[in-house]
């Protein structure tokens, strides 16, 4: 992987060239071959923001439309009452009128949930790697490289085997249904973070550590005062990737944390259409608990959608 | 710098550059400290206990009893073991193969046509999005009645793709993976894609090639190790495919998409049979293992033919 080390930040000046030879010579009016690419980059856009729009729509559908306005695109009488029998705003009797169960999701708790879960992994996760990808770069000690193949071989071992032993474990301590045990096996490790950051490391020039070192800089001193400022753009993109996968995490919390107090977001989806009869799904209701499910997400995407691009363009284009 | 302070740390040295060397292993013990207590604590640890858990009857109820191989024996004469596994492989290679196909195809237009950052994070959409969430969006845009596709589908003559139809069902979800994992997929493929020289494809252009050759003479081969990158990491994950199957198809899945994920996690935590669910946990290792040997192999995975 000798592109690694390649520096990243240059991508940029690459770009206009590609695409923009052509423009000097006098173009034909249309060009098929262009359309083409357009007209397909079209049905990839439609068909994946598609399938988002039908779930908000069907969240604004009155159960008694489902059937008669199945292929309008938006109802005619659109309405709430599908998020607030979801929120549990509604009487039992009103919720099964509009078609649901009166069963409800605790909204604001799993997501409260979910952010803590999947913010306080992201952030300390990260830093615990940092710190331990700048030894693996920078540092020597015996036996360096062999326990760096260790951590790597993590990459490889499927979740569900570690996941059997963790789920004992966390019983024997007591932990199951505990934010503790919850977040626990996350928070300190991650191989592909140690790995990610590790070659972020390895490419920064070292000229301003060796002045540092040489200034009498201890080690420590050199990765907490000038790596880790100096990579403040890795370590957000590596919390922001991160925080989307515990985000949409959902076997470890579903076997873990499936209390009310623990749940978080996925599981009470879940949960929420566990309870949904399987015969006649509520599906008014269903798409109402997806929606509200998406909008962090959106928002996610409307505040930092720009930086999740670039840090994808960091990430792959090692 | 890190080579050429340490080139010549023998015993002999200066006296100031052992002194260095011991001050960098007292750092780096301070800083591997947290992460390495995870990994001993969450990885190791756990390993060790899986693959002793894989030789007992442990059931959560009461101490794990020593089976020996027992659970290996009762696992290869178990026809649902090989029959998910079949499911699971069936699952990853098509997921695989459509999705890297229309990745490379969406990246090289990205590329082409230069698409504005809001559009390229619109693609990432479905990424962000929790399988469970989606799972749900997907049953019911197919749903046998009413499902808004599947009518569609129906209009158009192709009928039968609902979500519960035995016979559609594992496609359906290489379908619903391969939609959410596209755009992210495509934007690992683009970067890697950015990195090769602009002057390679002006070069390419004087000499008359087309755009087609030029995608599969130049850009394939240059990105190649993101391309064995994502190829080993999207493998790995469709293995472990699950959240769509145990939330699209309930606690109770059709037969055609039970996958491998599922059965080991209704052994431990439906049947409590914890010693046999690791022990097919194992055999999971190893054929992940072997595969991703395999692919890093025959993809050259640590040479790009650039630089």
């Amino acid at each position: 992987m000798s592109a690694i080390a390649t520096p990243l930040r240059t991508s940029r000046a690459w770009r206009p060239a590609v695409g923009q030879r052509p423009a000097r010579r006098p173009r034909p009016a249309v060009r098929p071959g262009r359309v083409m690419a357009w007209v397909a980059v079209t049905v990839v856009i439609v068909a994946t923001v598609f399938p988002f729009f039908w779930m908000v729509r069907t969240a604004f559908t009155p159960a008694a439309g489902l059937i008669e306005e199945a292929g309008r695109l938006w109802p005619t009488d659109p309405t709430l009452v599908n998020f607030r029998r979801v929120l549990g705003l509604t009487s039992v009797e009103e919720s099964v009128a509009a078609g649901g169960t009166g069963a409800a999701i605790d909204f604001v708790r799993y997501t409260a949930n979910s952010l803590l879960y999947a913010g306080s992994v992201a952030v300390i996760q990260t830093l615990s790697c940092a710190a331990a990808a700048y030894a693996f770069a920078r540092l020597h000690f015996r036996g360096r490289d062999a326990l760096f193949g260790l951590v790597l071989a993590g990459l490889m071992v499927p979740g569900i085997f570690t996941l059997l032993p963790n789920f004992a474990l966390m019983r024997e301590l007591g932990l199951l249904n505990t934010m503790v045990g919850l977040v626990a096996p996350a928070l300190l490790m991650s191989p592909f973070t140690i790995f990610f950051l590790r070659q972020f490391f390895l490419s920064l020039p070292t000229d301003v550590e060796g002045a540092a070192m040489l200034d009498g800089v201890g080690s420590l001193g050199r990765f907490w005062r000038i790596a880790l400022p100096m990579s403040r753009g890795p370590l957000a993109t590596m919390m922001l990737i991160t925080l989307v996968g515990m985000w949409k995490d959902y076997l470890w919390p579903l076997v873990a944390g499936s209390s009310p107090e623990t749940r978080v977001l996925t599981v009470a989806l879940g949960v929420f259409q566990q309870q949904s009869p399987n015969t006649a799904p509520d599906w008014t209701g269903l798409m109402a608990g997806a929606t509200l499910s998406v909008v962090p997400v959106l928002l996610l995407l409307v505040l930092l959608g720009r930086q999740l691009v670039q840090s994808l363009n960091f990430s792959g284009g090692k | 710098m890190t080579r050429a302070m340490t080139v010549d740390l023998s015993r002999r040295s200066t006296p100031a550059v052992p002194r260095l060397r011991r001050a960098d292993k007292w750092a780096a013990a301070v800083l591997l400290f947290p992460a390495l207590l995870g990994f001993v604590l969450f990885y190791l640890y756990p390993t060790v206990r899986g693959v002793y858990y894989s030789m007992t009857d442990f059931n959560l109820l009461k101490d794990p009893g020593f089976v020996g191989a027992e659970n290996f024996r009762t696992l290869v004469a178990d026809p649902q073991v090989w029959t998910s596994l079949r499911i699971t492989a069936v699952f990853a290679l098509g997921n695989l193969v459509v999705m890297l196909v229309l990745a490379l195809g969406l990246a090289a237009l990205m590329q082409r046509l230069r698409l504005r950052t809001w559009v390229r994070s619109l693609l990432l959409l479905p990424w962000l999005v929790p399988n469970v969430a989606i799972a749900l969006i997907w049953g019911w845009l197919l749903d046998a009645n009413v499902g808004f596709l599947k009518n569609l589908l129906d209009s158009i003559g192709i009928e039968g793709v609902t979500f519960y139809n035995p016979d559609a069902a594992l496609w359906i979800v290489v379908g619903i993976s391969v939609w959410s994992g596209l755009g992210y997929t495509a934007l690992l493929l683009y970067a890697g894609m950015l990195q090769v020289p602009a002057e390679l494809y002006e070069a390419a252009a004087l000499d008359g090639a087309s755009e087609t050759r030029m995608f599969f003479r130049l850009t394939l081969p240059l990105i190649r190790p993101v391309l064995a990158l994502v190829l080993v990491v999207s493998l790995i994950g469709s293995f472990q495919v699950f959240d769509l199957v145990q939330v699209g198809y309930g606690n109770n899945p059709i037969p055609e998409v039970r996958v491998i994920y599922y059965y080991i996690y209704q052994q431990a935590f439906a049947f409590y049979k914890m010693g046999y669910a690791s022990a097919i946990a194992i055999l999971l290792v190893v054929i992940l293992g072997v595969l991703t040997y395999v692919q890093m192999r025959l993809m050259r995975a640590n040479r790009s033919d650039l630089s």
